[in-house]
């Protein structure tokens, strides 16, 4: 028998029964359309998840404070000032591999232009700062490492501060705003980041340099950062490494004893990064397995089919057999049609999901991402399915017995 | 027992089985010792046993019967007399229970199904009472399905159909479906798709059953025709209006062969209603 026999027998079959093919590939068709569109949304979420952990930065560190104790209770991070600038210093000079380090420091205050104000996170930092967060100015020159030092006047704003007090399209560099009764100089408007990973507005703060900010803002004292040291590393896969000599370098530093408590803590935005990441694939293939159920259950219509399209044509078969057909000729024509209602039910699904998935991503404003590979497992899942569940409806038609199937009403 | 079988396709395809002097090459080859003459069918002591449910149904009970090649022969029996048995075991549908089945020298009997399948596609024809055409298929496809099974090129295949509808006479029937077709006319297809692989021996199965008279003589006279050009013919029929255009009568009772005897003047049914035949044959 030809393969081209094999098709257009197939072929005929189908198209005999239009509706009925249509229904049965239905179940092949909404399975193919949910794996991809369920693929699609967590690869766009996990696409989301993404772009806020690199818009903080790849291969940051961020060393924080120890906890204050009080009447027994430990406050968070930060409330006991430990790190030291002599700290700050050791780390850019002993540590190798860091290619940026930077304070933090911070605070709420109120924000006044000429006519209107507003109230947002004022940060006290250096230059260094931008290039571990990957900022760059939208206007102006923004902080330099001068300016820094000198403890000048000056201020880079966020975006949303800039249109809140200038309005959305002018240009406020050259511009006076007051932090607390002290005029700054606008000196940059920061690029905008968008949403952080929390649903935080990251463009709303203005930067100031740390030392202007320890000196008009909000005194510290003198030997302690009042905040964070921000640490970039060379690569993705140093970050744990220098996260560990960070840490020996500070426990040293601090006199800490073996199996002493730290005094400070190191956050390792990539190792978070990485675990949200996770959980978000873990979401991915979630919907994508309750996804693939579906499929299977249209695996299921197709042997039902087969197994009711082998009985009705038991006779044909009987006929088939009688002028010549082997089992395998049987078999084969039987497996053709199945896996052309799975294959057919599987591009279907394919063209569905595509849809279904950019329209998904429209609405949820993330990009559109899928993978050629999802698009060839999802195909060929459903031919395997085709296959899978025609089989056993193709053994039994190829092994009937041509006298009965000849008499078979 | 398990033997090959000694001719080989792409031979049998290209010469008339049913010519006088290209007999199946390896006869002689395959022929059992005992036998002083080849014959195209020698089954013997040939028994079919079923079980239905508790108790053992004796279908055939030893039947021996030799078939020359050319002959036309038809089987008699009431129902339930064996006589389907014989013509599925003649017809390499079922395996005798017992017994031995040379078919064209070939020993059949205990062939695997697909091997029966391959002696069915290469030595036989098959035409049924109820017709047991594939519904909406043109009768040229259905003239071509025996072909479709043996890898042949379509080009040839529908050449060969289209040479076989017209030996029964619907040349101008090629693209109607069986249910444009009368009883009569779809049994000449079924004729035709009998016709078409060539084969050796053609059996038919009451093939007047459903057949009004008219169509039914219609049919006996293209059988006849047939015969005439030499095709070796098996009917089976309860009719003896039928069985009497046979050159020998078989009749079965019980499982056994009671009567087979040969009629002197077989009863011609007439061939007007026979498309020229030689003219037409390959």
């Amino acid at each position: 028998m030809r393969a081209g026999d094999v098709v257009r027998v197939a072929g005929r079959a189908l198209l005999r029964n239009k509706l009925r093919s249509f229904l049965t590939a239905l179940g092949i068709i909404i399975g193919v359309a949910a794996v991809i569109a369920m693929v699609a949304i967590g690869e766009g979420a996990r696409a989301r998840v993404e772009q806020a952990f690199a818009s903080m930065g790849t291969n940051v560190l961020i060393v924080s404070s120890g906890a204050k104790t009080a009447s027994g209770a430990k406050a968070g991070a930060g409330t006991l000032p430990t790190l030291t600038w002599d700290d700050l210093r050791a780390i850019k000079a002993d540590v190798a591999d860091v290619k940026f380090v930077a304070p933090r420091v911070h605070t709420t205050g109120q924000v006044v232009a000429e006519d209107r104000n507003w109230l947002t996170v004022i940060d006290g930092t250096t230059p260094e700062f931008f290039e571990i967060r990957n900022w760059s100015m939208r206007l102006g020159p923004g902080l330099t490492p001068e300016q820094a030092d000198a403890g000048a006047k000056v201020v880079v704003l966020g975006q949303t501060v800039a249109e809140r007090l200038f309005g959305a399209h002018s240009d406020p560099t050259g511009q006076i705003v007051r932090i607390q009764n002290v005029p700054f100089q606008v000196v940059g408007v920061a690029e905008r980041k968008g949403q952080s990973a929390g649903g935080g507005d990251y463009d709303d703060v203005v930067f100031v340099p740390v030392n202007t900010f320890l000196a008009k803002i909000q005194g510290g004292l003198q030997k302690f950062i009042p905040g964070t040291i921000m640490i970039e590393v060379d690569s993705d896969d140093l970050t744990t490494a220098i996260g560990d000599k960070v840490a020996a370098l500070l426990r040293d530093r601090h006199a800490i004893a073996i199996g002493g408590e730290d005094d400070f803590a190191i956050k390792n935005l990539t190792e978070t990064a990485s675990r949200k990441e996770e959980s978000t694939q873990a979401l991915t293939m979630l919907l994508a397995s309750i996804a693939a159920v579906s499929l299977l259950v249209g695996g299921i219509g197709i042997m039902n089919i087969m197994l009711v399209s082998v009985t009705e044509r038991t006779r044909e078969i009987g006929v088939r057999m009688a002028v010549g057909a082997k089992r395998r000729h049987i078999l084969l024509q039987f497996l053709a049609e199945a896996l052309a209602l799975s294959l057919a039910g599987g591009l279907l699904g394919v063209s569905l999901g595509l849809l279904a998935a950019e329209r998904l991503a429209v609405r949820f404003g993330w990009p559109m991402l899928i993978r050629p590979e999802v698009i060839a497992l999802a195909v060929g899942f459903s031919a395997a399915v085709g296959i899978g569940f025609g089989l056993y409806p193709a053994r039994k038609a190829s092994r009937l017995d041509p006298i009965l199937a000849l008499r078979y009403e | 027992m398990n033997r090959a079988p000694p001719w080989d396709a792409g031979a049998l395809l290209d010469q008339s089985p049913h010519s006088a002097t290209a007999g199946p090459p390896g006869r002689s080859r395959a022929l059992s010792p005992r036998r002083e003459a080849p014959a195209l069918v020698a089954i013997t002591d040939v028994t079919k046993t079923y079980r239905m449910g508790d108790f053992d149904v004796h279908a055939l009970r030893g039947v021996t019967l030799r078939i020359e090649e050319g002959e036309f022969v038809a089987i008699m029996g009431a129902s339930g007399s064996g006589k389907s048995t014989l013509m599925n075991i003649l017809g390499c549908l079922d395996r005798p229970s017992t017994g031995e089945y040379l078919l064209d020298g070939a020993e059949v009997s205990s062939l695997g199904a697909d091997a029966l399948a391959e002696t069915r596609s290469q030595t036989l024809g098959f035409v049924f009472q109820s017709f047991n055409l594939l519904a909406r298929t043109t009768a040229l496809e259905n003239v071509e399905l025996p072909l479709v099974y043996t890898g042949m090129r379509p080009a040839e295949r529908r050449r060969r159909a289209r040479e076989a509808l017209e030996r029964v006479g619907l040349g101008d029937r090629l693209h109607h479906h069986p249910s444009q077709l009368s009883g009569g006319q779809q049994q000449r297809v079924a004729i035709a798709r009998a016709l078409v692989n060539r084969p050796h021996l053609i059996l038919a199965d009451e093939p007047t059953g459903n057949l009004d008279s008219h169509a039914s003589l219609e049919m006996m006279a293209l059988l006849q025709a047939l015969g005439d050009e030499g095709i070796t013919i098996v009917l089976v029929t309860h009719e003896p209006d039928i069985a009497a255009h046979a050159r020998r009568v078989i009749v079965v009772r019980d499982g056994l062969i009671e009567e087979d005897r040969q009629t002197e003047a077989p009863r011609q049914a007439g061939r007007s209603a026979v498309a020229p035949a030689r003219t037409a044959a390959p």
